[in-house]
C-alpha cells in the first residue's frame, strides 16, 4: 500500500528524531565514561589525602620504619628510591639514547634492524615482574651483585630502556630532513650532524620520555621485590662521601635497600589500621613524586614545542 | 705535505665515524640481549624445576601447594586466577575504553580533548601499589555493602581497578587506529545523512577494527602481567575457581609472595617462581605477538 506524502514525511521526521536522540545519548554516555577515569583518579587522591595527611610530618620523612606505627617513617625508603633511581638513570639514559639514534639515523633496512625493532616492541610488553626474575637470575645469582642497590637500579634500567628508546626515536623522527641535508651540504659527517643538529633538536622530546620513564621506575614495586629488596631496613646505605682518602666511596652500590613502594606495600599488607594510615601517607609522598615528574615532563614538552617551529 | 696531512685527517675522521657507529649499533643490539637474557634465565632456572616435576603434573594437577609438606605443583589454579582477574578487567575496560575512545576521537571538541587526554594518561602514571591500596581499603569495603558475600580478599575489586587502569593504554592505541581512518570515509557517511554515532559504529570502527582489537590485546597482556594490585587485594590463595567473590592468586602474586619470604638459590621454592615466570612470559608473549601483527595490518589497509 502506498503511503500518502504527509504520512511519509512524519515517518521520516520521526526516524531522524530517533537517530538524533541516540546520538545525544551516546554523547552523554561518552562524557560520563571519560569521567569514570577522572573520578577514580580524584577519589583515589582524596582517599589517600584524608587518611594519610595527618601522619605526614617532618618526623615521618626522617624516621626509620618501626614496630610502632606512630614512630615509623620513610627515611630509608626515600633514600633508597633516590639511589636506585640514580643507578637506573645512569644506566638507561645513555644506552637508550644511543640505541634510538642508531635506529633512526644509522640503521639500514635489513633483517637485523627488523629484529631489533620487533624486539623493542615486544620488550615494552613484557610484564615488569619478568624483568625482576631476569635480574634475580642474572645480577643476583650469576654476577653476584647481591640484593643490592646496584641490582635494583639495573633491573629498573632494563625495564625502562624500551621507553627511552621509543621516546628518542619519536623525538628524532620529528626533525625534518631538510635540517640533515643542510648539514651534509656543508660537508659534515654523519656524527657531526647528529651531534650538532639531531641531538640538540630532539633534547626536549628525549627529556620528556626519560622523565616519564623514570617516574614509572620510581613507582615500580614488583621487580624490586623479586630481586629481594628487604621490607624492613632501619639503616642508611654507606655514605658516598668519606673523610678519608679517596673521599668518594661506591660501597653504597652493594648495600641492601628498600624503596618507597615496597615500604607502602609492607604497611598496606599489615592488618593494623594505624599501619594502613602510614601506607596512605607514604602513598601521598609517592604520588607527589610521580605527579611532579610527570608535570615537569609535560612542561618541558610544551616549552620545546613552542620554542622550535620548523 | 698538505696532502698527507689531509689524508691522515680523513682516515682519522673515517675511523672515528666507524667507531661511533659501532658503539651505537652495540647499544641498539643490547635490547636483543635483554630478550635473550630473559629467555635464557627463565628456561635455565625452570629447567631445574621441570627435571623434578613432570610437565604432565604441572599442567593437569589442580592444586598448587609448593610450600606444604606434601607439595603439589599444578599451575592451573594460578593460571585460572590470572585469567579471572584479567577477564574482569576486560569486562570493565572493553565498553568503557571503547566509549571513551569514540567520544574523544569523534565527538569531543579539540579543546576538551587537549585537557582530558593528559589527565587520563595520568591514570597510567599512578604507581600500581597505590591502586592496590585503593582496591583493598577503599573499593572492597564499598563493594561489600552491595555484595555481602564478598570476602575481604577477592578477584572482583582488583579486577575492576585494573580495568580502569588499562583504559589509557587501550584508548590511546585504538584512537590512533581510528585517526588513521581517512576523513573522506567519514564525510561519505555524513553526506548520506548519518549521525556521528552511526558513522562511528558502522563506518569508523569497522575500518579501524584490527587496530582496536590490537589495543585490547595489548590491554589484556598488561592485565595478565599486572602484579601489585592483585598481590595486595586478591589474597594469596591459589584457588581453582571462576567465582569473582572468592580470594584467588595470580601467577604474578605468587612470585611476589615467594620473593617476600626467604627462598634461597637452588631450592624448589626458588625454582617455582621461574616456572611461574616462564608461564607468564609465554602467555603475554602470545598476546603481544597477536597485537603486534594486528597493528601492522592497520597500516596496510590504506
Amino acid at each position: 500500500m502506498q503511503k500518502s506524502k504527509p504520512e511519509l514525511q512524519t515517518e521520516i521526521k520521526k526516524r531522524i528524531a530517533v537517530t538524533k536522540f541516540w546520538d545525544k545519548v551516546f554523547l552523554i554516555t561518552g562524557l560520563l565514561s571519560t569521567l569514570v577515569g577522572l573520578v577514580l583518579l580524584f577519589t583515589l587522591m582524596a582517599d589517600l589525602f584524608v587518611n594519610g595527611f595527618p601522619r605526614l610530618s617532618y618526623k615521618f620523612l626522617t624516621s626509620f620504619p618501626s614496630r610502632f606505627p606512630e614512630e615509623a617513617g620513610i627515611l630509608s625508603a626515600w633514600v633508597g628510591s633516590f639511589l636506585v633511581l640514580l643507578v637506573t638513570a645512569l644506566a638507561s639514559i645513555p644506552l637508550g639514547i644511543a640505541a634510538g639514534i642508531y635506529l633512526e639515523e644509522y640503521a639500514r633496512k635489513n633483517w637485523l634492524t627488523d629484529i631489533i625493532e620487533i624486539n623493542i616492541a615486544n620488550l615494552a610488553g613484557v610484564p615488569s615482574i619478568v624483568y625482576g626474575l631476569l635480574a634475580l637470575g642474572l645480577f643476583v645469582n650469576f654476577f653476584k651483585f647481591g640484593e643490592s642497590i646496584l641490582t635494583g637500579g639495573l633491573a629498573l634500567a632494563l625495564l625502562i630502556l624500551p621507553m627511552v628508546i621509543m621516546a628518542t626515536r619519536e623525538a628524532i623522527r620529528a626533525i625534518p630532513n631538510s635540517i640533515r641535508e643542510a648539514s651534509y651540504a656543508l660537508g659534515a659527517t654523519k656524527w657531526q650532524t647528529v651531534q650538532s643538529h639531531i641531538i640538540p633538536y630532539s633534547t626536549g622530546g628525549i627529556l620528556t620520555g626519560v622523565i616519564i620513564g623514570l617516574s614509572r621506575a620510581i613507582g615500580e614495586t614488583a621487580p624490586i621485590i623479586t630481586v629481594g629488596a628487604l621490607t624492613f631496613i632501619a639503616f642508611l646505605p654507606t655514605s658516598p662521601f668519606s673523610s678519608e682518602f679517596p673521599f668518594i666511596s661506591f660501597k653504597w652500590l652493594l648495600d641492601p635497600f628498600t624503596v618507597m613502594p615496597i615500604q607502602m606495600f609492607n604497611w598496606v599488607s599489615r592488618p593494623q589500621h594505624e599501619f594502613q594510615l602510614n601506607a596512605a601517607a607514604a602513598g601521598i609522598v609517592l604520588m607527589i613524586m610521580t605527579l611532579l615528574m610527570n608535570g615537569v615532563a609535560i612542561y618541558i614538552r610544551y616549552r620545546f614545542r613552542r620554542k622550535i617551529k620548523w | 705535505m698538505i696532502k698527507v696531512i689531509e689524508m691522515a685527517h680523513n682516515s682519522y675522521r673515517k675511523l672515528k665515524e666507524k667507531t661511533i657507529e659501532t658503539a651505537l649499533f652495540l647499544s641498539a643490539l643490547s635490547s636483543v640481549l635483554i630478550t635473550i637474557g630473559i629467555v635464557v634465565v627463565l628456561s635455565y632456572e625452570s629447567f631445574g624445576f621441570f627435571k623434578e616435576i613432570s610437565l604432565r603434573e604441572f599442567f593437569t594437577e589442580t592444586q598448587w601447594t609448593p610450600l606444604f609438606a606434601e607439595p603439589k605443583f599444578g599451575i592451573l589454579p594460578l593460571v585460572s586466577g590470572t585469567l579471572l582477574t584479567t577477564a574482569i578487567a576486560l569486562i570493565v575496560a572493553l565498553p568503557l575504553g571503547l566509549t571513551v575512545t569514540v567520544y574523544l576521537s569523534e565527538y569531543a571538541p579539540h579543546k576538551v580533548r587537549e585537557v582530558i587526554k593528559p589527565i587520563l594518561e595520568l591514570l597510567a602514571a599512578v604507581p600500581t601499589v597505590v591502586y592496590g591500596y585503593f582496591a583493598l581499603l577503599f573499593l572492597t569495603p564499598i563493594l561489600q555493602k552491595f555484595i555481602p558475600d564478598l570476602s575481604g580478599f577477592n578477584a572482583l575489586s582488583p579486577g575492576i581497578i585494573m580495568g580502569i587502569m588499562i583504559i589509557p593504554y587501550v584508548s590511546s592505541v585504538s584512537e590512533d587506529a581510528m585517526k588513521a581512518v581517512p576523513m573522506h570515509i567519514r564525510e561519505g557517511s555524513y553526506a548520506m545523512g548519518a549521525t556521528k554515532l552511526q558513522t562511528a559504529f558502522k563506518v569508523v570502527i569497522p575500518s579501524a577494527f584490527s587496530g582496536i582489537a590490537a589495543a585490547f590485546i595489548i590491554g589484556i597482556s598488561r592485565a595478565i602481567g599486572e602484579t601489585m594490585v592483585v598481590a595486595i587485594a586478591a589474597g594469596g590463595m591459589p584457588n581453582l575457581t571462576a567465582n569473582p567473590l572468592e580470594p584467588v592468586q595470580t601467577l604474578t602474586a605468587y612470585i611476589v609472595q615467594v620473593s617476600l619470604g626467604d627462598a634461597p638459590h637452588g631450592t624448589v621454592e626458588y625454582k617455582t617462581i621461574f616456572a611461574a615466570g616462564i608461564t607468564l612470559f609465554f602467555m603475554t608473549l602470545g598476546f603481544n605477538i597477536l597485537g603486534f601483527w594486528l597493528r601492522k595490518r592497520i597500516r596496510e589497509v590504506y
